[in-house]
């Protein structure tokens, strides 16, 4: 494959998809797919098909278009109209609406493109989401797909590659937020001949799915990321580690790598540079810890999925100890768009130390679930109340929780904060990989707290006392609490206890466990006061 | 050999690079509480009794995975560490089903000299009361899960030392076990060699020679380090 065969087959199937006059897109991620999405696919197909239409309608899957609660989900071309809630009762009203613009009862409930879920969105990682065909590589081609990967290999020497990252401000999308650009060229600057870069899909944290949906939508926006990286720090292998509930997502990628090796997008001496690489995926079994870097190289090596101390740090000495670069999936997918549009552009969106954009998986007790992509900086509250439609049943906002089991709440009269890694941290939170659960009046922060714990005794890796035995009985004082049986005593042991665990705990995990438990005692503390006997 | 000069608890003193905060410490008399470090066999810093205060850093370190640098400055026995390793013990007899009475190694325990030593007299957690095995079917040892503290010192030595990887860790969290083989009794695992390091290694009454009776089981964790010197270094005298 060179340049003119690459534009070649953007302009051919740019061209394929204008021939037919419409374009009918069924969201066929898994948010839909679980509500029934196949069957309506199937069944536009077999409709299309008797109604003698297949010459003027094209019927594409494409991945996530945000607003996984109400699918399933269709759009329909030129007009762009959207469809929620989609059965197959629906279809031949569909069918019908294609050739008039006469509206029959029995259509699905209409979208509003205009309402503020899009317009307050800027999709930058998901812009190819829900446009293009996943399983297709020259969809993802005529979106101009690879060509970030042929300037960077024929016309960028790794410095440069480096440098735009830098300048562009990107931060780990994983929870840390360690600058990405930093990240690069200290695996980089690793003496060494073999170098990996790894993407960590993993993606454990209770409410997420943003990565999957990511995966599943644009699949080859990873791959060519991890092409870049991988040129970026002088490593020739790469891999994927994903959890395996995720079936979909892993199909799509195997199918996503296969078509790139076809097309000599992957493999040796890629756009007949001297580059070489590749690309394997590990499924792991869905271990919460196995998303801590340290632990997941463990678990890519084979051995059991426990962290080790740091340092040293995977740049340093990662898979088989050798330098590894690991970044998050969204992270990977912020890379091609900073190499095509520039590190500046990147970095005018945002906030000072918080650039570009964030993929929430917004859910909860809100009328607009789903995934959203905002600018770096919007407010909790235009997130909750404008995007997100406030809370069901004209219900008030108690507290936003982000940061899934590393982190905590945001009462409702901090919603102004803007998301942002710093200031979410001043107030005891953080962004992590961008979960966001919304939570009303009714809503008691204790068992909120006792939530997260339970889920972090379970998912300790068991190495280390503090979170193996402590997380134990954190849960134990707030189920305590819960039943109304604590008294002080069990509070100032709960609050002692929460110090030394994330004092004292070997990885991120137990570092953070009690994070929900502080913030919300933070916050709420009344809660917990007013469910202490009275002695 | 590079020698680094280093504060620890206000004594200057000096160091080979190569060596942890834990060596040098204890090369200078200081003592830091273990119970997952072993001499001879590689650091997990999973017990976490050996946190220290390094100035500069707001982070605890572990003594044991954490090599000396120049100018370190090093605190071992702030209020801060005290509280936090008293209340490791105290979660560790929590945990398990530790009934020191009669218990073989009563006496002869290192878990019990780590609780006199942060001056752990009771636990304030409330105790668990697991409900865990002992496997005697190894003709020579035996295994008392209600002892076990998970410090994977058997793991190690059976692994690094004697090369059988007889043990291992199975599950998670508080559920976490030893097995030995594939999940089997001790006694059909055909990759012991029944060469007793893991019983000199253990750290409690986990690990015991069957036939001693309370407070007669003694571990000698003396015998691992001298058995990789002698290895490494020819030397065959105790
Ligand atoms: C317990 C735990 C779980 C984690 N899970 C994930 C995960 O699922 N996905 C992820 O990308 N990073 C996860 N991380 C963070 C990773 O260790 C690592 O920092 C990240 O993948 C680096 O990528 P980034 O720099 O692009 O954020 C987790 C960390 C901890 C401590
Ligand atoms: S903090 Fe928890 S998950 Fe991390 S090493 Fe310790 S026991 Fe394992
Ligand atoms: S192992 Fe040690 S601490 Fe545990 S019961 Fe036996 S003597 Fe006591
Ligand atoms: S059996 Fe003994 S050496 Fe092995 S993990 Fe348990 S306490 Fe440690
Ligand atoms: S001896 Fe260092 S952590 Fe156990």
């Amino acid at each position: 494959m060179n340049l003119e065969e690459l534009l070649a087959i953007q302009k051919e199937t740019k061209q394929k998809r204008q021939q037919k006059p419409k374009q009918i897109r069924c969201c066929i991620a898994s948010g839909c797919l679980s509500c029934g999405a196949e069957s309506v696919k199937k069944s536009l197909d077999n409709a299309i098909k008797e109604a003698h239409l297949e010459q003027e309608v094209e019927v594409l899957g494409v991945g996530c278009m945000g607003i996984c609660g109400r699918g399933p989900s269709i759009e329909i071309d030129p007009e762009t109209t959207l469809y929620h809630n989609v059965t197959l009762e629906n279809i031949p009203a569909i069918i019908t609406s294609l050739n008039q613009t006469k509206t029959s009862e029995n259509l699905p409930p209409q979208g509003d493109l205009n309402h503020p879920f899009f317009a307050y969105q800027k999709l930058i990682v998901r812009e190819n989401s829900g446009k293009i065909d996943p399983d297709n590589i020259d969809d993802y081609i005529a979106e101009g797909g690879y060509q970030q990967l042929h300037h960077v290999l024929l016309e960028m020497t790794p410095n440069d590659v480096i440098k735009e990252v830098t300048k562009s401000g990107l931060r780990g999308r994983g929870g840390g937020g360690y600058p990405t650009g930093v990240k690069w060229a200290t695996v980089a600057k690793m003496p060494g001949q073999q170098k990996y870069v790894i993407c960590n899909a993993d993606e454990g944290d209770p409410g997420a799915f943003m990565d999957r949906a990511v995966l599943e939508s644009d699949p080859h926006r990873i791959l060519e990321g991890m092409a870049i990286a991988a040129y970026a720090v002088g490593a020739n292998h790469g891999y994927i580690y994903i959890r395996a509930e995720y079936p979909l997502a892993i199909k799509r990628l195997e199918k996503a790598i296969q078509q790139a090796k076809r097309y000599g997008l992957m493999g040796s001496q890629i756009f007949d540079s001297p580059f070489d690489f590749k690309i394997d995926i590990r499924v792991g079994a869905g271990a919460f810890v196995c998303g801590e870097e340290t632990a997941l190289i463990a678990s890519v090596e084979g051995k059991r999925g426990t962290p080790r101390p740091r340092p040293p740090y995977p740049a340093e000495s990662g898979l088989w100890g050798d330098p590894t670069l690991i970044n998050n999936v969204e992270t990977y997918a912020n890379i091609v768009p900073i190499i095509r549009e520039g590190g500046d552009w990147y970095a005018s969106i945002g906030t000072e130390n918080s650039k570009g954009t964030k993929v929430f998986a917004l859910t909860g007790k809100i009328e607009n679930n789903g995934l959203i992509e905002v600018p770096m900086g919007t407010s909790i509250r235009t997130i909750v109340e404008e995007i997100g439609g406030g809370v069901l049943d004209q219900g008030t906002v108690k507290a936003v929780q982000t940061g899934g089991p590393s982190g905590g709440c945001i009462p409702a009269h901090l919603l102004d904060t803007p998301v942002e890694y710093d200031s979410l941290q001043k107030l005891g939170t953080i962004m992590g990989s961008g979960g966001m659960i919304v939570m009303d009046q009714d809503t008691s922060m204790v068992e909120i707290a006792r939530f997260y714990m339970d889920f972090c005794q379970e998912e300790s890796c068991g190495k280390c006392i503090p979170c193996r035995a402590g997380t134990v009985q954190l849960y134990d004082l707030l189920t305590k609490l819960v039943e109304r049986k604590a008294t002080q005593q069990d509070l100032d042991q709960l609050e002692a206890l929460c110090q030394m665990v994330k004092d004292t705990s070997l990885c991120g995990l137990g570092m953070t466990a009690p994070n929900p438990v502080i913030s919300t005692l933070q916050y709420f503390r009344d809660e917990y006061v007013s469910l202490l006997q009275v002695t | 050999m590079v020698v680094k000069t280093l504060i620890i608890n206000n004594q200057l003193l000096t160091a080979s690079e190569d060596q942890t905060i834990l060596e040098a410490a204890k090369d200078a008399g200081i003592d830091i509480p273990t119970l997952c470090h072993l001499d001879g066999v590689s650091d997990v810093g999973a017990c976490r009794l050996c946190l220290v205060e390094i100035e500069g850093s707001s982070k605890l370190q572990p003594a044991c995975v954490t090599q000396v640098q120049e100018g370190m400055v090093i605190q071992t026995e702030t209020e801060k560490l005290q509280t936090y390793r008293r209340m490791a013990v105290e979660l560790l007899f929590a945990e398990g089903n530790h009934v020191c009475a009669v218990c073989v190694v009563n006496g002869n325990c290192q878990l019990q000299d780590v609780a006199v030593r942060v001056g752990m007299d009771h636990s304030r957690f409330p105790y668990q009361f697991p409900q865990r095995k002992v496997d005697l079917s190894h003709p020579q040892f035996g295994m008392d899960h209600n002892r076990c503290i998970l410090c994977t010192r058997c793991v190690r030595v059976c692994d690094e030392i004697e090369g059988a990887h007889v043990w291992d860790v199975a599950s998670r969290g508080g559920q976490s076990f030893i097995v030995s083989g594939i999940n089997q009794p001790w006694g059909d695992v055909n990759a012991c060699t029944s060469c007793g390091k893991c019983v000199d290694a253990c750290p409690t009454g986990a690990i015991f020679r069957k036939g001693s009776t309370v407070a007669e089981m003694n571990h000698d964790p003396e015998k691992i380090r001298f058995l990789v010197t002698a290895r490494e270094q020819k030397e065959w005298t105790r």
